[in-house]
């Protein structure tokens, strides 16, 4: 009974989900675009760009719960395969810049001239074309995932243990990537980006639809999730997330499943990765710090793991908040608020806002499906006595 | 080498100018007219000055040289007084040492050309090597090894014959040695003398001074010369290895104290503390508190800061502990990694009430006189404040380990970690040991504190630093038993540290990340691993 009220609420709130998605993403490029500045309907750019940032903030939310709230792997190291799309998008950009570099060198970006590089390393050969960085926005984070995924799943490190080294992961590529002779821009990352695909980065038209595109990967990449968790792999995922141990005695192979959605879920990271970095104009070695990854799994928390919607709004959600307590006087205090989101939420709201609210509704149905009964109940006993 | 050398002579001279402005008793005689002579303004009459004034053995010799080599000496042409005016701006009467009060109007300053620069410094040289403090001298032995001027060879010959300190007496031989093997006259049986003394130093610099040999030395001297570079390179390597051995168990003491708090709390109850490096940076800023408190009101008690911190901050790092047990985690029993989330956000709070306390920047924790200094062991140097920590360190884990074995709380805390349900049904207040348990992990990374207040600085991100090579020791050593984390740190510092100088520091760490993560796939539970029941708890 439960089961099926739930997927026909999980069903509705998905649809109000991509109508409200699509929407924005027409919508605000639209009056970006087309409303004179200064309109009270019009959106200034930079909340165009801001709201991208959200937008992918979300991909990346939708790619952890996919992994922890339905299968249990919580990976502390979610940022790092967000910051090695980053890296790849960045690449491309920095191959477009060209010549019109501080140094004007038509091969090797800003950084390598000053480095005294002699030629471009081999690891950036083939990413001045677009298609081959959009594929290593893809195959580096999903590479990285499988090998990390195999090792680390078939020897059957699980709950902490697995959290603790996905953390050591990030904290790993965050030093390599801060070495400059590492060929990657070093602490100053990759920045000062010109165009993409020959549209200025800068450019109003370039930003909004850079935000109506990350709202379509939004949109994809929901799908997607919705499709593997509503079909029969996904309640398999569930099974392991409950009781690996009895899923394997069942006769599955839990580590390809795990396998299979880990992966999934990097490749998806590094797309919302791919996407951020444009809109914000700078990759750099600090995406990789433990913390962000661990902020975007208190993300989900927040809007409700194991619900899509939830972690996409808890997304949205947080970072508003923090967009708006770090740009006001409450700065300082910021952080005090992240840690208390923490653990407040861990501790009163286990299900987060979403589940809390779905759980509430179905309890809420419960009692007026109850209530109608015993109303039907009383009707059906009081009509036949009339007829007595 | 020579701007070294005079840099120096230059630093003693600042020191012996300061005591020498008083009165020496006045001498009439040789050094009275060598002195007189820098009034003449003649360069031959300078020369004769500057060797008669260097062999008198007066004590104001070197303050005289060593300012006329700073164009501090000036002289009166007509009354051929000479004066020396100090760094201090003190003037003194050069033949007598008598403090005068202003240079006279037709004083200049005694001219010098490059001949002469050379003799004063050879003179300076000279001086220096027979200075009344032993410590002086070989430091002036050791320059001239470095530099092997022949000039000194007469002067470290005399010093050689009169010394009576040994250290002196063995960097005396050491410098002569040196002097010969680059002289060109020097017949070969000295030469090979020599060089068997450069080899029997042993260091970096012998090995420089030999390598620096040309091609003119007889074929013997040259052979005996290879011979020696050979055996010292085998003595350095040697000797760097146990410098890094040193270096590890120093970083692996640190490793063992982070984390040893860390692995009694994963291992009795199932969760991971991001917020312990918080304990550890309370614990630091506990240390910092103490020596403040001491500072203001009792200097005197300054060298016991730290025997009054260590218990201080096991304290409020365990109460602390003990808070967040009763507020935070006893509520999350069953849901490790929402354990790990709440404590992370608790982290980010303590971090930020630290830091709205204690402002962002470092704060100045001292070390005390006892911790603070070096010795040299053979080739190597070794700090006291890390010596100490290590000693700490292992006298922390003994008493660790006897609590576990010997008490009540042990007993249960072992009997908790194996099988917590048999445990309660066993009478055992797992609940109140669950308190106790967190209180004491962190209490301890609060005496972690402590001790890394002593290597590291004191700010709200001490304890971030930290954290992943913690887990990293107990995710490698196992949990349930602490001899894991002892190995565990250990093996990690010491790989760390042989690692380094081979691939650099953060190569280095990347490669430990990477092997441990390859180690886990042998071993998923750590080196240590529980058998039985306990494994699937």
């Amino acid at each position: 009974m439960t089961p099926h009220v739930l997927t026909r609420s999980l069903d509705r709130s998905a649809t109000i989900f991509l109508v409200v998605v699509a929407g924005l993403g027409v919508l605000i490029p639209l009056s970006n675009l087309l409303l004179p500045a200064g309109s009270m309907f019009q959106v200034p750019t930079y909340l165009v760009a801001l709201f991208g940032k959200y937008a992918c903030y979300a991909i990346l939310a939708l790619s952890i719960d996919l992994i922890w709230g339905y299968c249990g792997i919580l990976s502390l190291g979610h940022g790092a395969f967000f910051a090695l799309g980053g890296y790849a998008m960045g690449m491309y950009l920095m191959r477009q810049i060209g010549s019109r570099g501080v140094y004007g060198n038509p091969i090797l970006p800003d950084f390598m001239v000053f480095l005294n590089y002699p030629s471009l390393p081999w690891y950036w050969y083939g990413f001045d074309m677009f298609w081959f960085a959009a594929l290593m926005v893809l195959v580096v984070p999903g590479l990285l995932a499988f090998c990390f995924g195999w090792l680390a799943f078939r020897s059957r490190v699980t709950g902490v243990y697995l959290s603790i080294i996905t953390q050591a992961m990030t904290y790993a590529l965050l030093l390599a990537f801060f070495r400059n002779d590492f060929g990657f821009g070093g602490n100053n990352g990759l920045t000062d980006f010109k165009d993409i695909l020959g549209f200025n980065v800068q450019a109003d038209g370039t930003r909004a639809a850079l935000f109506a595109l990350s709202c379509l990967a939004l949109i994809v990449t929901f799908l997607i999730c919705r499709a593997v968790v509503t079909s029969k792999l996904g309640k398999v995922l569930i099974a392991i997330r409950d009781a690996e141990s009895r899923t394997r005695f069942l006769g599955y192979r839990v580590e390809s499943y795990k396998l299979f959605v880990f992966t999934l879920s990097a490749c998806m990271a590094g797309v919302a990765g791919a996407l951020y970095v444009p809109q914000v104009g700078i990759i750099n070695p600090s995406e990789f710090a433990p913390g962000n990854s661990i902020e975007a799994v208190i993300w989900v928390a927040v809007g409700g793991r194991g619900t899509l919607v939830g972690a996409a709004l808890g997304a949205v959600v947080v970072n508003y908040a923090k967009t708006y307590f770090t740009s006001g006087p409450l700065a300082p205090y910021w952080l005090f608020m992240l840690g208390a989101l923490f653990i407040l939420v861990t501790l009163l709201l286990p299900k987060g806002i979403v589940g809390t609210f779905s759980a509430w509704r179905a309890s809420r149905k419960e009692t007026q499906r109850a209530n109608a009964e015993s109303a039907d109940l009383e009707d059906g006993v009081g009509e036949p006595k009339p007829a007595e | 080498m020579p701007a070294n050398f005079l840099h120096r002579i230059r630093a003693v001279l600042l020191a012996i100018l300061l005591t020498a402005t008083f009165a020496v008793p006045a001498l009439a005689g040789p050094f009275e007219d060598a002195v007189a002579k820098f009034a003449n303004d003649d360069f031959s009459d300078t020369d004769e000055a500057i060797g008669a004034v260097a062999t008198s053995g007066n004590p104001l010799a070197f303050p005289i040289i060593s300012a006329l080599q700073e164009g501090r000496l000036s002289a009166d042409p007509d009354t051929k007084k000479v004066f020396v005016t100090g760094s201090d701006g003190k003037i003194i009467d050069a033949a007598t040492g008598a403090a005068v009060d202003k240079l006279p109007d037709n004083a200049a300053a005694v001219r010098l050309n490059n001949r002469l620069r050379r003799a004063v410094e050879a003179a300076l040289g000279g001086l220096t090597l027979l200075s009344p403090d032993p410590a002086k001298r070989i430091a002036a032995a050791q320059s001239v090894f470095k530099s092997h001027e022949e000039s000194a060879l007469a002067v470290i010959d005399d010093a050689l014959a009169k010394e009576t300190n040994k250290g002196a007496k063995a960097a005396f031989t050491e410098a002569r040695a040196a002097i010969l093997l680059y002289k060109p006259d020097a017949t070969e049986v000295e030469k090979l003398e020599a060089v068997a003394v450069v080899k029997a130093r042993g260091d970096q610099e012998a090995m420089a001074l030999l390598t620096g040999l040309s091609g003119d030395v007889p074929p013997n001297v040259a052979r005996a010369a290879a011979s020696a570079i050979t055996s010292i390179q085998s003595n350095l390597a040697m000797w760097s290895m146990v410098q890094n051995a040193w270096y590890g168990l120093s970083l692996g003491s640190v490793l063992l104290l982070a984390a040893i708090g860390l692995a009694i709390t994963f291992g009795v109850m199932g969760v991971i503390n991001m917020a312990h490096g918080e304990m550890v940076m309370i614990g630091a800023y506990t240390t910092f508190v103490v020596q403040e408190v001491i500072r203001t009101r009792y200097p005197g008690l300054f060298d016991y800061s730290l025997l009054i911190a260590v218990p201080l901050a096991f304290l409020v790092a365990g109460a602390i502990g003990v808070l967040i047990e009763r507020g935070i985690i006893r509520f999350l029993y069953g849901r490790p990694l929402e354990t790990l989330l709440a404590t992370w956000g608790l982290s980010l709070v303590l971090q930020q009430a630290v830091r709205t306390m204690f402002g962002p920047t470092n704060r100045e924790v001292g070390n005390p006189s006892w911790m603070s200094g070096a010795f040299e062991l053979g080739q190597i140097t070794i700090t006291y404040n890390r010596l100490w920590i290590l000693c700490f360190t292992l006298a922390v884990f003994v008493i660790l380990l006897a609590m576990l074995r010997y008490t009540a709380l042990g007993l249960e805390m072992r009997a908790v970690t194996q099988n917590r349900r048999m445990a309660a049904s066993m009478g055992i207040a797992t609940s109140r040991v669950d308190a106790l348990t967190f209180g004491l992990g962190s209490g301890i990374a609060g005496i972690a504190g402590v001790a890394l207040s002593q290597i590291d600085n004191v700010s709200p991100n001490l304890g971030q630093s930290y954290i992943i090579d913690s887990f990293m020791v107990v995710v490698f050593g196992g949990v349930g038993n602490l001899w894991g984390t002892l190995v565990g740190a250990f093996t990690l510092g010491i790989a760390n540290k042989f690692l380094e100088p081979v691939a650099g520091a953060v190569l280095g760490k990347i490669a430990i990340l990477v092997l441990i993560i390859l180690f886990i796939q042998k071993r998923p539970r750590g080196l240590f691993a529980l058998k039985g029941r306990a494994v699937e708890a």
